[in-house]
């Protein structure tokens, strides 16, 4: 199958000399749920403009859905929706205008745009603000807004910079659902995130770019089978002896109450729990000290230093 | 995209043209009708009845097509500079520059957005203009062909002086710096006759001494410049601002990283 995405040899430097992207090679399937990651400036909204037409490439092909972007970047295009980091819509303009209008330019009949419109005010809860200047809405209706104006053409590639910046918990978890919902029905999306909680809830196959060069490109699932090292916070009963030592595991005490421990990879978890009971300690509960992916990610990137 | 898809896309640009100017109505239609009365007061009527007669027409019948002329200039420039800048400003002009939209047709849109606010206030200073003079239309077809015309050269310079400009400032220096000392000097308030032959060579090189008179000709049926060449110079001028334009959106000069 025609891959949704492709990339091929794609660099941009600068007109100051600053080499974002050096020859980044990726793919995404149709259909997949795909993250980006990487630091600031890393090269991910440089790779985003590039495919969205902002941003002009030095070197290297882009093909989106089999559409060479230099061949014929308007047939590209209609694949595309874009939902970038910075809010980029005339906040003097009311919120079904800029849905409206959106779907004008990409040539849809004005009864249909029209229809579109009402559906995603609707299915992302703007009805209510429809005649509202956009400037009038808070910060996560903004990033709503947006979302719909991305899929108001029916897009079948969405990309996502970042789209629960400063938005509240309630509303990326409604997020999160419309998201997988979009994609279940066969909206390819990729989504660059810092909140790597959000990468593995949502993606299945990810690749962490560092200093414009593509560093990992696997699924989620293998990437952290391959995780060697993981470091949980043990919540105790009791106050905890001064000195805390469990042979073959690195263990720290925290606090009177709390432990960390480091599990290799290999390593039985149950075999540190029956040390520690046979100190008399006894483990209330236990979560990772971070998340597994972001574990998985700062590895990557100290390995690519 | 098809044609009808590339027609969808220009009426809307060229609709939500109109809408914005038409919300702020006070600031973009109310303006020139206040200015062109006082000028029709003052230069006309007050002033213009110790003048005389100008190019065989009283001063009042001289000067009108030129303040129309003018009122034209400064809206259809002002209309496409301050929408397409805005647009950059905000960002929002990446709705239109991510969309399969051409660029041909993304420079229509703003021309007409442009060129219709132009034709409004004609329309507008026209009919203030019929309480102070009488006007009969020498020419129809010349009067709205340069109507037109000098509406799309001046849109297009508009769209030009947006993509260079970096802050408000910027779409100021150009209507301030340059556009009204032209119009001033183009022959809006006099006979090019009337200047030494060295200053009317060099007014020659103003494109407003062709639209101002092209229009004139069109109105009363006189003129300082033969009509032919008047249309010949608006057409050139034109034809470079839209490659220019043109050449700005194709390379994403200012628009795009």
């Amino acid at each position: 199958m025609t891959p949704a995405l492709k990339i091929s040899g794609l660099s941009k430097t600068y007109g100051n000399g600053f080499e974002a992207l050096k020859g980044i090679d990726l793919e995404v399937g149709q259909g997949d749920f795909f993250a980006l990651l990487g630091p600031n400036g890393a090269g991910k909204s440089t790779t985003i403009g590039i495919i969205s037409s902002l941003v002009a490439k030095s070197a290297g092909k882009v093909w989106v859905h089999g559409v060479d972007i230099d061949q014929d970047f308007p047939a590209a295009k209609k694949f595309l929706g874009i939902v970038p980091q910075e809010f980029n819509f005339n906040v003097f303009e009311k919120v079904e205008d800029i849905l409206t209008n959106q779907a004008g330019y990409y040539g849809m009949p004005r009864v249909r745009a029209k229809e579109r419109t009402e559906y995603f005010l609707n299915k992302l809860g703007l009805a209510e603000k429809r005649t509202t200047t956009a400037r009038m809405l808070s910060g996560g209706m903004k990033r709503r807004l947006m979302i719909a104006r991305a899929l108001i053409h029916d897009p079948k590639l969405l990309i996502l910079d970042e789209p629960t910046a400063g938005v509240d918990i309630e509303m990326r978890r409604s997020m999160y659902d419309f998201l997988r919902e979009i994609n279940a029905a066969g909206t390819t999306i990729i989504l660059t995130t810092h909140y790597l909680e959000e990468a593995e809830a949502l993606c299945r196959n990810m690749a962490i770019i560092n200093h414009g060069r593509i560093v990992t490109n696997s699924s989620i699932r293998d990437l952290l089978r391959d995780l060697n090292k993981e470091t949980f916070v043990l919540e105790c009963q009791g106050p905890l002896p001064v000195e805390v030592t469990l042979d073959n595991f690195a263990v720290q005490r925290m606090d009177d109450h709390s432990l960390e421990i480091g599990i290799e990879k290999g390593q039985d978890i149950a075999v540190a729990f029956e040390g520690l009971r046979q100190q008399g300690i006894v483990v209330v509960s236990m979560r990772n000290q971070a998340n597994r992916l972001e574990q998985m990610f700062l590895n990557v990137l100290e390995g690519n230093a | 995209m098809s044609l009808y898809e590339q027609y969808i896309a220009f009426a809307t640009i060229v609709r939500k043209e109109i809408r914005r100017y038409m919300r702020i109505w006070s600031q973009t239609l109310l303006p020139s009708a206040i200015t062109m009365s006082l000028y029709y007061l003052i230069f006309g009527s007050l002033i213009g009845s110790r003048i005389g007669e100008m190019g065989g027409r009283s001063y009042m019948e001289f000067v009108v097509p030129g303040l129309i002329m003018m009122a034209i200039v400064t809206n259809s420039y002002s209309n496409v500079v301050s929408s397409f800048f805005g647009a950059k400003f905000n960002n929002s002009i990446e709705e239109l520059l991510v969309s399969p939209v051409p660029n041909y047709v993304i420079l229509w849109g703003y021309i007409a957005g442009g060129v219709s606010r132009g034709i409004l206030v004609a329309i507008i200073v026209t009919v203030v203009s019929l309480f102070f003079t009488r006007m009969q239309i020498n020419n129809f077809a010349i009067v709205v062909s340069v109507v037109f015309l000098t509406s799309v050269l001046f849109a297009l310079c508009g769209f030009i002086n947006a993509v260079y400009a970096n802050s408000f400032d910027d779409i100021n220096i150009v209507p301030t710096f340059v556009l009204t000392p032209l119009t001033y000097l183009g022959g809006v308030f006099y006979s090019l006759d009337l200047l030494p032959e060295f200053w009317a060579k060099v007014s020659q090189a103003n494109p407003l001494v062709y639209v101002v008179n092209a229009f004139r000709y069109g109105v009363l049926g006189v003129s300082d410049v033969s009509i032919g060449f008047s249309f010949g110079m608006i057409g050139f001028f034109v034809v470079v601002a839209y490659s220019y334009a043109m050449y700005l959106l194709r390379t994403g000069k200012r628009l795009r990283s």
